[in-house]
């Protein structure tokens, strides 16, 4: 039986083989041309004629056991080399990643958009109209006659042309709608900036976004005011916000009201009884809502019948709504932030976090 | 508006709690923003901060008392014991009070009692302290008797606090004078309730009673008033409606407890009990009077009857106000006058010399109604704010002369033993005409979107005292109350009245149902925003700033001579005109990163205001600003691969993907291509410069809002780009880095915008890409050389990219090399080589003739 030696020593040899090289010098003494294997294919001829088949057999069985055990050597060559390499490619996957290039929107015009996108869904068209207004506009036309005590309200900048000021609030851009589209229904919000002569602190600018709203028709009604504010303070704010509305006075609407959001911070929970021993204690420490429960949020009204008919809409017969409310405002309350100042100074620590 | 409850109950019931009261005060637009409890605790629910601590009175140890004996320290001279009732015992306790001394007794004072909390009286600052027993001087104190600073009612203390002979001795002082004090903020339009009396009519509409009003009989001397004054309204616009009343033999003295007590809690200070009636008045009605001395009237009449005039101050006329100020007067101010001159700024503030004080015997009272307009510019001008002057300014109804003066007058005979002569001098010289307006219930409804029903709309305007007739179906005439002035606009004015009564949170919330509108307003600022999202992609940073600035800053960018929208009222000369140029605010921006980083790429897409000759308002035009500078990308840890700085190219990459992502590129079909043209401007490099210029397409026409004045091919140069001049980076703290820049006119470019491209069909058959390296002299553009090999290319070249600029060995001097990919492919077959081959050659040939270029072996 030396196929069967032929056979153990083969395999065992192939056992020892832990390389290409070794592995082609183990092909070439068993299965090359004058490989073993060949050699013993010779004998056959020296073989009785009737033992001739079964010999064959057991040769081309052999050389294809071989075969078999030389691709499973090859493969389990090619498995150790690959590992190998990989070990070598190692790197530390906690290292920071590339830097990209990152861009980012202003705050500002981030929480714009947001307010735009909502409005829009509603129905608003976005109008713009001038920044550079004049007193007819910004006061007179709105309800406010010069001396008018409500103009006490807007400290105003004015320029060195007489009546030409710089708008104190989108609300002139009604006007201009108004006029432009007359009588024609109008749903429409109005973004810009406005400018008051205050001191700039961290709760005042002298330069502020505003965004207007205003829809006119023959039916829009109060409480589609506050179906519109309701749903855009939910939107904008998240969650199943509350809204309170206040009575309140602007000149160019009537009814006016301010609308309250409850407080985003403390979700305008009551606070426990108060009143430590002997002192009136202080109700709540929410710093957001200074322990209120309400944040402000925007005034709004129905547009007073005088602005309708400067803008040429007859009162008997077209009613609307208008609203007004401060960007930065917003995305203060949103973002927890606490100085105005923070926007237009752009400091790149605070853009950097939106 | 300090409202106290405990003096608010006197005229109306508060059938809620505190806090709920607040809350309806609130929403009907009495705004409650702050409380000030007085002895007692802040009411549960009451979801507002007091600013100072207080103390609470304890039922057990703040107690009235009743002195029994004041006695002198045996140990020290300015300290008295003090024997007190306090009702359940007696007790004796060492005081330093001055307005307590030996012999005293009978007074009714306040007495804490160990363990009680009050306000520190010796501390500077308001701290609470519970009061511990002491040992004074060898005397045990196991209580005191307090000041109004101590139990939190006053800032300051004369003296403990007396109060009225009829305090019930022994009753808790929280009982007695426990309260809340809320403070409202009252709107514009709700001026009537700057007073007692109109807060108590919104409580009462609020919750369906009945106001009780305070009398206003007054018990008449036996003389006359007509024969002792005589009144002239000059101007009648400016006054309509000035009333005096005379009071004889009055006992000036400070006024009873209650008077003072009350006037404090509103925020005034007590002078004297003729004073204090009129503050008391002005409190109590919204109507200011004024006290004059009779007496020193008729001295300046020298003995005559006093004649007063309400008049316009002759120019250069002085008065000294009560604040010992000489006051210049003006024809704008009003003042009230006798034959010698001018006594009082009408509803301002009292002349010093006619002023009452403790020798006056016989009063003058007016109570008058002077123009809003006036007195708001006279008390500005003067800057004196007033009780009065806020309310005249606010608007107050004539009606209340009358009323408010009697009543002052009872009071004053009462409280100051005053004989009142008969009548008032009264000259109403513009009596408002009553207010009627036509209601509809259809209009309500419509305004409102809500069917409120018919019969919370009658009661609650008859609650708040406007008379309702019907005057048709379902419509009323409405007349207004007399103690309003704020329905002026008819309906709308009442629709308000009646939904912030009615509640607001009862008005179920709907979305409009109207049409909508059949037009579209101009989509500019979707362009914007694709602007600024294409940037960010870009990788630059957003920045808003200021469009105020100091026009000297900006001249180094607009040149001189420009002009400018300028402020009249600047609030910091830095802020002082609107600027002309975005460029540099982004700079001075940049200036402040580059504090803190040495890498940035900003961008602002804002307004400049360009004044028009001739024009009233400026061309308010949006530009866009860059800056870049420093390294392409933050740093990386990796040394090998450290970024490059920023350059001209990073610049012109950054306009070229906006350009072309807007399809305004070079390779636009649409209504325009840009092109970047070597140029030279004063605050750029003068070899790093270029203009952007825009060349609108012959072929495909413009767009419809295409300024008429632009002929359709005549180009634009719509901004530049380049490095920053060096001579600027001082100016602009930019040290001494290389800064690129680049400010466009969005406004000429916008126009151009295509609406709509057609997109080119994708072709199924393969691109052939070949290389062409051409020499060309030094001098030659680039641009130029890219125009040449699309022209030639046309129409299978496809594509046109440079991948190499090579000076060096084997180029001549002189000269540069240009490696372009070029891509040709055909919509409908697969190119030959030979096709190729043939627009190679031509490119090629057009590139020697026309730029003299050779062509480098591949
Ligand atoms: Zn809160």
């Amino acid at each position: 039986m030396e196929l069967e030696q032929l056979r153990q020593q083969a395999l065992a040899q192939l056992e020892q083989v832990h390389d290409e090289a070794a592995l082609r010098s183990w092909n070439s003494q068993f299965l090359g041309k004058n490989g073993a294997l060949t050699q013993a294919l010779k004998r056959l001829a020296q073989l009785p004629p009737q033992d001739r088949p079964a010999y064959g057999q057991q040769v081309n069985a052999l050389k294809e056991a071989l075969l078999a055990a030389l691709e499973h050597k090859k493969a389990e060559l090619h498995q150790r080399e690959l590992a190998r390499s990989l070990a070598a490619e190692a790197l530390d996957v906690t290292l920071p990643g590339r830097p990209v290039l990152r861009g980012r929107l202003h705050p500002a015009t981030q929480v714009m958009r947001d307010i735009l996108a909502i409005f829009a869904e509603l129905g608003f068209q976005v109008y713009r109209s001038r920044e550079v207004e004049d007193d007819l506009t910004n006061f007179e036309l709105l309800n406010m006659p010069p001396h008018h005590p409500a103009r006490d309200l807007w400290d105003t900048f004015h320029t060195t042309t007489p009546g030409v000021l710089l708008r104190t609030h989108t609300s002139p851009g009604q006007i201009h709608v108004m006029r432009q589209y007359c009588p024609r229904p109008i749903r429409v919000v109005l973004p810009g900036m406005c400018y008051r002569y205050e001191q700039i602190t961290a709760r005042s600018e002298i330069q502020f976004q505003q965004v207007e709203g205003l829809a006119i028709g023959e039916s829009i009604s109060l409480s589609d005011l506050i179906g519109t504010l309701s749903t855009f303070a939910k939107r904008f704010f998240g969650g199943e916000r509350r809204i309170r509305i206040r009575n309140s006075y602007f000149p160019f609407t009537e009814p006016s009201i301010e609308v309250d959001v409850d407080c985003i911070l403390c979700q305008g929970e009551v606070p426990g009884p108060s009143g430590s021993s002997g002192t009136a204690a202080a109700a709540s420490s929410c710093t957001l809502c200074k322990g209120t429960g309400w944040l402000e949020i925007l005034g709004a009204g129905m547009v007073h019948p005088v602005v309708l008919r400067h803008g040429g809409y007859d009162p008997e017969r077209f009613q609307g709504f208008a609203f007004g409310m401060g960007p930065q405002r917003m995305a203060m309350l949103k973002y927890a932030i606490h100085d105005i100042r923070l926007f237009w100074s752009n400091a790149r620590r605070f853009l950097e976090q939106f | 508006m300090k409202v106290s409850l405990r003096w608010l109950k006197e005229y109306v019931d508060i059938p809620w709690s505190v806090a709920e009261f607040a809350e309806r005060l609130t929403l009907a637009g009495l705004e409650v923003t702050g409380v000030r409890p007085v002895g007692v605790p802040i009411p549960p629910g009451l979801r507002l901060k007091s600013e100072h601590p207080s103390p609470v009175w304890d039922e057990d140890k703040v107690v009235i008392a009743e002195v029994l004996e004041v006695r002198k320290h045996p140990d020290a001279d300015r300290l008295h014991l003090v024997d007190l009732n306090y009702g359940s015992g007696t007790i004796t306790v060492v005081t330093g009070a001055t307005n307590l001394k030996p012999g005293d007794r009978g007074q009714k004072v306040v007495l804490a009692r160990v363990g009680a909390v009050l306000i520190d009286g010796y501390s500077a600052e308001r701290v609470l302290r519970p009061l511990k027993p002491a040992r004074i001087r060898g005397v045990l104190s196991e209580g005191m008797v307090c000041s109004a600073l101590e139990l939190g009612i006053a800032e300051e203390h004369e003296g403990i606090l007396l109060l009225d002979p009829d305090a019930p001795t022994g009753l808790p002082l929280a009982e007695y004078l426990g309260d809340i004090v809320l403070e409202l903020d009252v709107l514009p339009s709700m001026a009537r309730c700057l007073s007692m009396l109109g807060v108590a009519r919104e409580v009462a509409a609020l919750s369906g009673q009945q106001v009780r009003y305070p009398p206003t009989q007054v018990l008449f001397g036996p003389q006359d008033a007509a024969a002792q004054v005589q009144v002239t309204i000059a101007d009648v616009s400016l006054c309509s409606r000035y009333a005096a009343l005379i009071l004889d033999s009055v006992q000036v003295a400070p006024s009873p407890a209650w008077l003072q007590l009350r006037l404090l809690l509103a925020g005034m200070r007590p002078i004297n009990n003729l004073v204090d009636i009129t503050n008391y008045v002005l409190l109590e009605w919204g109507q200011p009077l004024h006290a004059f001395d009779y007496d020193k009237l008729r001295d300046r009449a020298h003995g005559q009857t006093p004649h007063l005039f309400v008049r316009r101050a002759r120019l250069g006329e002085t008065l000294t106000t009560l604040d010992g100020q000489v006051r210049t007067l003006h024809p704008d101010h009003l003042v009230i006058a006798d034959t010698a001159g001018p006594i009082a700024l009408a509803g301002v503030m009292g002349g010093r010399e006619t002023e009452v004080g403790p020798l006056t015997q016989k009063v003058l009272l007016e109570s008058a109604n002077f123009d809003a307009v006036s007195i708001r510019r006279t008390a500005r001008h003067f800057d004196l704010p007033s009780e009065a002057s806020l309310r005249f300014s606010r608007g107050v109804h004539p009606d209340l002369v009358e009323p408010a003066a009697c009543r002052a007058a009872e009071w004053m005979r009462q409280l100051a033993q005053g004989t009142v002569a008969r009548g008032l001098v009264d000259v109403y010289a513009a009596r408002p005409a009553d207010q009627q307006v036509s209601l509809s219930l259809a209009y309500i409804h419509r305004t409102i979107g809500y069917p409120i029903p018919r019969e919370d709309i009658l009661r609650i305007l008859r609650s708040l005292e406007f008379t309702v007739t019907p005057s048709d179906q379902d419509t009323w005439l409405v007349t207004v109350p007399r103690h309003r002035l704020d329905v002026q606009h008819g309906p709308a004015d009442l629709v308000e009245e009646i939904v912030r009564i009615y509640g607001y949170h009862r008005i179920p919330p709907t979305l409009p149902r109207d049409p909508l509108p059949d037009y579209q307003t101009p989509r500019d600022g979707h362009v914007e925003d694709r602007i600024r999202d294409i940037l960010v992609t870009l990788g630059c940073q957003e920045v808003i700033t200021y469009a105020l600035t100091r026009a000297e800053r900006e001249r180094p960018l607009v040149g001189d001579g420009a002009d400018y929208v300028r402020l009249l009222n600047p609030i910091h000369p830095d802020r002082s005109v609107l600027r002309r140029s975005v460029l540099c605010s982004v700079l001075e921006i940049a200036a402040q990163h580059l504090r803190e980083t040495n890498r940035l790429r900003l961008f602002e897409l804002g307004y400049v205001y360009l004044p028009r000759p001739g024009e009233k308002f400026p061309d308010e035009r949006r530009h866009l600003a860059l800056v870049l500078t420093g390294p392409r990308l933050p740093e990386f840890w990796d040394s090998a691969a450290q970024p490059p700085a920023q350059d001209f190219f990073d610049l012109k990459g950054v306009l070229e993907g906006l350009l072309e992502a807007l399809h305004l590129g070079e390779a636009a079909r649409g209504t325009a291509w840009t092109e970047w043209q070597p140029t030279s401007v004063s605050w750029l490099h003068p070899r790093r410069a270029a203009a952007l210029v825009l060349r609108p397409s012959t072929s495909h026409g413009a767009s419809k809002t295409l300024p008429p004045t632009n002929s359709p091919s005549a180009p634009i140069v719509f901004g530049y780009a380049g490095q920053l001049h060096p001579h600027l980076n001082d100016t602009y703290q930019l040290g001494r880095r290389e800064v690129y820049v680049a400010e466009l006119d969005l406004e000429l470019l916008l126009p151009y915008l295509p609406e709509r491209f057609a997109c080119r069909a994708v072709s199924p058959f393969p691109p052939v890409r070949q290389d062409l390296a051409v020499l060309v002299d030094e001098s030659t553009l680039a641009e130029h050389v890219r125009q040449e090999i699309v022209t030639a290319g046309q129409p299978l070249l496809r594509e046109v990219h440079l991948f190499d600029v090579y000076r060096g060995p084997n180029i001549p001097s002189g000269k540069k090399s240009l490696a372009w990919s070029l891509t040709f492919q055909a919509d409908d077959r697969t190119l030959t080589d030979k096709e190729v081959a043939k627009l190679y050659q031509k490119i090629v040939g057009r590139l020697e003739k026309h730029l003299g270029a050779q062509v480098r072996a591949p």
